[in-house]
């Protein structure tokens, strides 16, 4: 049984300007199951936002297909939403019209009272109320904004959510705020996101799994690390978690050392890229039925 | 003064400028030497008859004031109000340059869009641009065999360059992450246009329109003197033959005036169209 979204065998190759072509990744092979929240970090130049790009069908791959809900991807699609890093709202328009845009684009057949009350609503769920929406994005900080874009994604229930770095250019405070935002409108959702990131405790408190990609040339996802702390997650509470610490470290060893290690390593055409799967889990079983809760989906590759 | 705000305090100087400037125009015109005995031959030769000479700023505003207390009479065809004048001169730009923009819009958008169609039709439009309207004047009075309409012509020809290269430069300009939010958001191509691209380039394309409208407004009037009959700048010449040097300076003060409002015009359209990134 195939996942939800499945990348198989993505191969990217660039001209290199000097006649030959680089490879940015060759083979890449994973899934994304429906619902799940998958983060993909690695060192810049590694190709995650060449996979973002084709994932949105804004890019096309040299070899490899990319297969949603069975059916191909090919160019972009209101199925799949994008959160740009620099948040990609039309100067022009107000915040409301920069929603509304989205949901008339999605649902044709509503009216403008219906698109504007949906509009209104998911505004108001990442904390964008009255005055506020009838202003231009220029007139609003850089965390209201990408509050506006993460609205006008969700606001469209997308089969699958792209994030490409979406808090990239925040600063520290008010990342952190996006991102409990971020937390709280997902969790009542069956969205699927997909996310790029470069922040490791981001993708920890964000993240079903977390993808890691060996730098490039020929970068590959090389680990599926689970995220084995428990949701509803809060950034206070997840860092006393056991298993907080051992996944950041490992992360933090990956990013660190082995990206560099493994970098460059040509499986050999035709072979599959698989990522390897690793579970980290040091919670000790305790007989609270709160704790054995079974709160990650299995993972199968 | 110092509580004055700048506005007022700028207004101010206006002010003083304009009456300094008039009452050095006014002392500097030497006064008619008062006519005294003449002889018999003097008076035939005409030596007592006032000499022409530039009008002091007086004479302009009661010439003023009488023709745009009544702007449009019409009393044949070397005797019409300024408004009429006017009127006419107006119609030809407003004409001619909204062809012209018919024509330069869509096709700088097309232009912009295709980076193979802006370099292959740039060759032509850096060599067409440069050319005097004026210098297609007796082209166009031989082919379309009619005053007014190559008037209109020349017009047209001045000001479809700047609307052209803006609109194409604007087009190619859009952020291509504008561009993108169309593509994800699954748009027509005709939809894109319109609600992403249009918006996004319209502050250049007004930019384009303000130029334009600027060149066919100075090219009206060099284009009325040659093709006559009407139009503030046959007006002009006219009132030169006819030796009325207060109507000229009457009738330059009012292309000036008449300028600033096109521009004004579209000054406002530039500041509705305009947004912040």
């Amino acid at each position: 049984m195939k996942p939800f979204l499945s990348i198989e065998k993505l191969t990217q190759r660039f001209p290199d300007g000097q006649g030959g072509q680089l490879t940015v990744f060759e083979d890449a092979t994973f899934g994304v199951e429906k619902g799940e929240f998958v983060v993909i970090l690695g060192h810049s130049g590694c190709g995650k936002s060449t996979i973002m790009n084709i994932l949105a069908g804004l890019a096309d791959p040299t070899s490899g297909v990319v297969v949603m809900d069975g059916q191909e991807v090919r160019g972009p699609s209101l199925d799949r939403g994008v959160v740009f890093q620099n948040y990609s709202l039309l100067p022009w328009l107000s915040t409301l019209k920069n929603v509304t845009f989205g949901v008339a684009a999605r649902h044709p057949e509503w009216t403008k009272a219906q698109v504007t009350e949906h509009a209104v609503k998911y505004l108001g769920m990442v904390g964008l109320e009255g005055d506020v929406i009838h202003r231009k994005p220029s007139q609003l900080s850089g965390g209201m904004r990408q509050r506006v874009s993460i609205a006008r994604a969700f606001a469209n229930h997308p089969k699958l959510l792209l994030l490409d770095e979406p808090f990239g250019a925040l600063d520290a405070l008010t990342r952190g705020t996006i991102q409990d935002e971020l937390l709280k409108i997902w969790g009542g959702t069956e969205q699927t996101v997909f996310m790029i990131t470069h922040d490791i405790d981001e993708a920890i408190l964000l993240a079903d799994r977390i993808l890691l990609m060996t730098n490039g040339p020929f970068a590959r996802v090389a680990e599926s690390v689970e995220i084995t702390i428990p949701r509803p997650r809060s950034r206070t509470e997840i860092v006393e978690h056991p298993n907080y610490y051992a996944i950041r470290n490992h992360l933090v060893q990956f990013l660190g050392r082995r990206s560099k290690e493994l970098a460059g390593q040509q499986t050999g055409t035709g072979e599959t890229n698989r990522p390897e799967t690793v579970r980290i889990d040091k919670a000790v079983p305790t007989d609270d039925p709160e704790d054995r809760r079974p709160t990650l989906r299995a993972v199968t590759n | 003064m110092t509580n004055l705000s700048l506005n007022a305090r700028a207004a101010l100087l206006s002010v003083l400028i304009l009456f300094v400037g008039l009452a050095v125009w006014e002392l500097s015109i030497p006064a008619q030497q008062a006519v005294g005995e003449l002889t018999e031959y003097e008076k035939l030769t005409g030596a007592g008859a006032p000499r022409a000479g530039v009008p002091p700023p007086s004479q302009v505003i009661v010439k003023a004031w009488e023709e745009l207390s009544n702007p449009f009479y019409d009393a044949g065809p070397n005797d019409k109000g300024i408004g009429i004048q006017i009127g006419y001169s107006i119609y030809r730009v407003l004409t001619g340059y909204l062809l012209a923009a018919l024509i330069a819009i869509p096709l700088g958008f097309l232009i912009g869009m295709s980076p193979v169609a802006y370099k292959a039709l740039n060759p032509f439009i850096q060599v067409l641009r440069p050319i005097s309207p004026l210098a297609w004047m007796p082209l166009a009075l031989f082919i379309i065999q009619d005053s007014e309409a190559s008037a209109i012509f020349v017009i047209f020809i001045c000001s479809i360059w700047p609307m052209l290269l803006n609109t194409a430069f604007g087009v190619a300009g859009v952020r291509s992450d504008w561009v993108n939010v169309a593509k994800t958001h699954e748009l027509s191509p005709l939809k894109t246009a319109f609600t992403v691209i249009l918006p996004a380039a319209a502050p250049t394309i007004v930019t384009g329109m303000r130029i334009s409208i600027g060149i066919a407004w100075l090219v009206i009037v060099a284009a009325e003197m040659l093709v006559g009959g009407t139009g503030i700048g046959y007006y002009v010449w006219n009132e030169w033959n006819n030796l009325d040097l207060t109507s000229v300076i009457f009738s330059i003060l009012m292309i000036g005036i008449v300028g600033m409002l096109l521009d004004a015009m579209f000054g406002l359209l530039q500041r509705r169209v305009a947004y912040v990134e």
